[in-house]
């Protein structure tokens, strides 16, 4: 933003301002950033509680269809059977009095609904309103791939910087580590790490994909910053006494940030993908928490029910957000380095 | 070319021996102790102690370091913690079903994806070159979970074209029978990707000085194309299907797991779910060193295929 503003004075526009001309004019790319922004959206109102926040209540019968299939009458019977009934008062029971007091509170706080046979998108197997749950899911999905993007791209970068600009033995410590990561096949990595951490969470699952896919982005910064290290400006920075932490940091990573960032949108898409995989296994995701993941792993039992919409839910919205999410990275690569075409 | 390889070979020694210091810390260090694990819910000390004894984590981990290196020298990793089978031959004999379906995939899925390339190559800019980039673009964004669930339901269940699920005892039974949607699967999923790379790669050679030499020597666009240009797209390919055949092998856990299939990607999986150590640590190392040896087999392939290329 500060960068913006002072190319915005001197007159002669930044790489910035340059880039979103650039991504302006391009549709494609500009329809993908409004659906991912769309879904960054969902998420904010969902985490704040806005939106989805009652996605547990039970409001539909199980298995409810979705409305434009409309109620069958298997839905129907169950609705009436789950209407609450009236049984009738115990005379031996010595807390009757009690009870009834407490049914009446009950009553008065929650009145009994009746439980819908449809539902805009259908009901799962507990009759939670699959609309909400594909938010709520979508919800653990993108901050964990985000989260976990963030994270590599830090690594990557810190690891890059560090390598590229001392280069000696400290480039040939981070390159071995570079080659033993990359001797492990990503998928394996990440399996190794969850055998190992026996920790079921949000938390370890954007560890796992977060120690595990600095990789790419290191390979990248390093090779950025071998080029940036030898600029003139950077040795100007050394001449006026700045420090070591500083070129790397101050004056370099903000030349070089158009990388990571696109960097970030590419390990987004990829980290979303195999987020979804860890939790249908049952490695990602604790049980309580809704994830497409999850939802696919139920999807897949209530698909021999004939109970298709939950699959279709949960697959169609991963699918929009990642085909987006996939344009909007290319848009953005292209925007921010038109050399490569 | 042996002097090459052999010191190729020697750069692989500090490589490896961080794979095996980082296998050694995650499972050794981060891990924590097994024997509580082993010992079961009603453990009293002395077996806790018992057991440390026998895995050798009563010891300090320099000694512990050393077990474990001479394990992988000896290709013996000792039995699986759930079974009690010998983990070598949990290897030896997963890896006839992996490689059923990975070997027909593999070739399957380069060829296909060779020539269809090759075929949109040709009709650069067009409405179909950019229709089947978006297509390729969706079809990339589908999960591989909803593929296998839809296609498992749809052609083995719903149509009994296939067998849901299974394995049989012979060859020819497992490639024709039971191996035959799996790999359907396995190139629905990767030809999307396989096809975008490979046409990156053949534009790239598409726009080179050679190209239009033959053209104007009045060479048919069709020679060009399947002749000159494929042989020169050929490295990357090479590099692309070598670099993936180890990846593959994991990588196919979700089909294996799905189908029944008793193959590495499978036992994988059952080795996280269980907590059964020596198996996964096997199973990374030798993949590690596949990995490796797949790397220097591309750098060899490509001097076959690319005289221009001098391995020194």
């Amino acid at each position: 933003m500060t960068a913006m503003n002072m190319t915005m004075q001197s007159g002669s526009p930044g790489l910035w301002t340059l880039a979103w001309r650039r991504l302006c004019a391009d549709r494609v790319g500009i329809a993908a950033l409004a659906v991912v922004a769309g879904f960054l959206l969902l998420v904010l109102l969902s985490a704040t509680g806005l939106v989805a926040g009652d996605w547990e209540d039970e409001v539909a019968v199980n298995y409810a269809p979705p409305t434009f299939v409309g109620a069958d009458a298997s839905a129907r019977a169950l609705a009436r059977a789950q209407l609450p009934r009236a049984t009738p008062p115990n005379a031996f029971d010595p807390l009757a009095a009690e009870l009834a007091e407490l049914k009446a509170q009950v009553a008065q706080t929650h009145p009994p609904l009746e439980k819908r046979t449809t539902l805009p998108f259908g009901a799962d197997k507990w009759g939670h309103d699959i609309v909400k749950k594909t938010i709520k899911g979508g919800q653990t999905s993108i901050v964990v791939g985000l989260v976990a993007a963030l994270l590599a791209v830090a690594l990557g970068t810190l690891f890059g910087a560090v390598s590229g600009f001392y280069g000696g033995w400290v480039d040939d410590l981070f390159n071995w580590f570079y080659s033993i990561f990359t001797a492990i096949p990503s998928i394996l990595m990440i399996l190794t790490v969850a055998a190992v951490l026996q920790q079921k969470g949000v938390a370890t699952i954007v560890l796992i994909l977060g120690l595990t896919g600095w990789t790419g982005p290191y390979r990248l910064m390093r090779a950025e910053y071998i080029k940036h290290g030898a600029r003139e400006y950077v040795m100007a920075a050394n001449a006026i006494g700045a420090s070591s932490w500083a070129r790397m940091f101050g004056h370099i990573l903000p030349n070089v940030s158009h990388v990571a960032l696109v960097q970030m949108s590419i390990l987004v898409v990829g980290f979303i993908k195999a987020e979804v995989i860890l939790s249908f296994l049952g490695f990602g995701v604790p049980v309580g928490t809704v994830s497409w993941g999850s939802m696919l792993n139920e999807a897949q039992n209530e698909l021999i029910l004939g109970k298709w919409w939950q699959l279709a839910a949960a697959a169609g919205a991963m699918a929009l957000l990642v085909t987006s999410f996939s344009l909007f990275a290319d848009a953005l690569r292209d925007a921010l380095d038109p050399k490569i075409k | 070319m042996f002097a090459y390889v052999l010191r190729r070979l020697w750069q692989m020694l500090p490589t490896m021996a961080g794979v095996v210091l980082l296998v050694f810390f995650l499972f050794n260090w981060v891990g924590g102790d097994p024997a509580y694990l082993l010992a079961g819910k009603m453990a009293d000390a002395n077996a806790i102690e018992n057991i440390r004894r026998q895995l050798g984590t009563d010891q300090p981990y320099t000694v512990q370091l050393w077990i474990f290196v001479k394990q992988i020298l000896t290709f013996d990793f000792g039995n699986a913690w759930s079974t009690g089978e010998p983990v070598s031959h949990i290897i030896s004999s997963r890896l006839g079903p992996s490689l059923t379906v990975l070997i027909p995939l593999t070739i399957l899925e380069t060829v296909f994806g060779i020539a269809l390339a090759l075929a949109i190559a040709f009709v650069r800019g067009s409405l179909t070159d950019r229709a089947v980039m978006v297509a390729c673009t969706v079809g990339m964004s589908i999960s591989i979970l909803v593929y296998i669930i839809v296609f498992q339901y749809v052609f083995a269940y719903q149509l009994g074209l296939f067998p849901v699920q299974g394995w049989g005892n012979s060859l020819g039974e497992n490639l024709l029978r039971y191996a035959l949607l799996p790999i359907i699967i396995g190139l629905a999923v990767s030809i999307a990707p396989t096809l975008r790379l490979y046409r990156s790669f053949v534009l790239d050679e598409a726009g080179q000085d050679y190209v239009r030499t033959a053209r104007a020597k009045g060479l048919s666009e069709r020679r060009i194309v399947w002749v000159h240009v494929l042989r020169n797209a050929a490295i990357p390919i090479i590099t692309h299907v070598m670099a993936n055949l180890p990846a593959l092998l994991i990588g196919a856990f979700l089909l294996e797991r799905f189908f029944g299939i008793p193959g590495i990607g499978r036992e994988v999986i059952l080795a996280v779910e269980r907590s059964d150590f020596p198996v996964i640590k096997a199973i990374t190392v030798y993949v590690a060193v596949a990995t490796m040896v797949f790397n220097l087999l591309a750098d060899l392939l490509y001097q076959a295929v690319d005289p221009r290329v001098q391995l020194k």
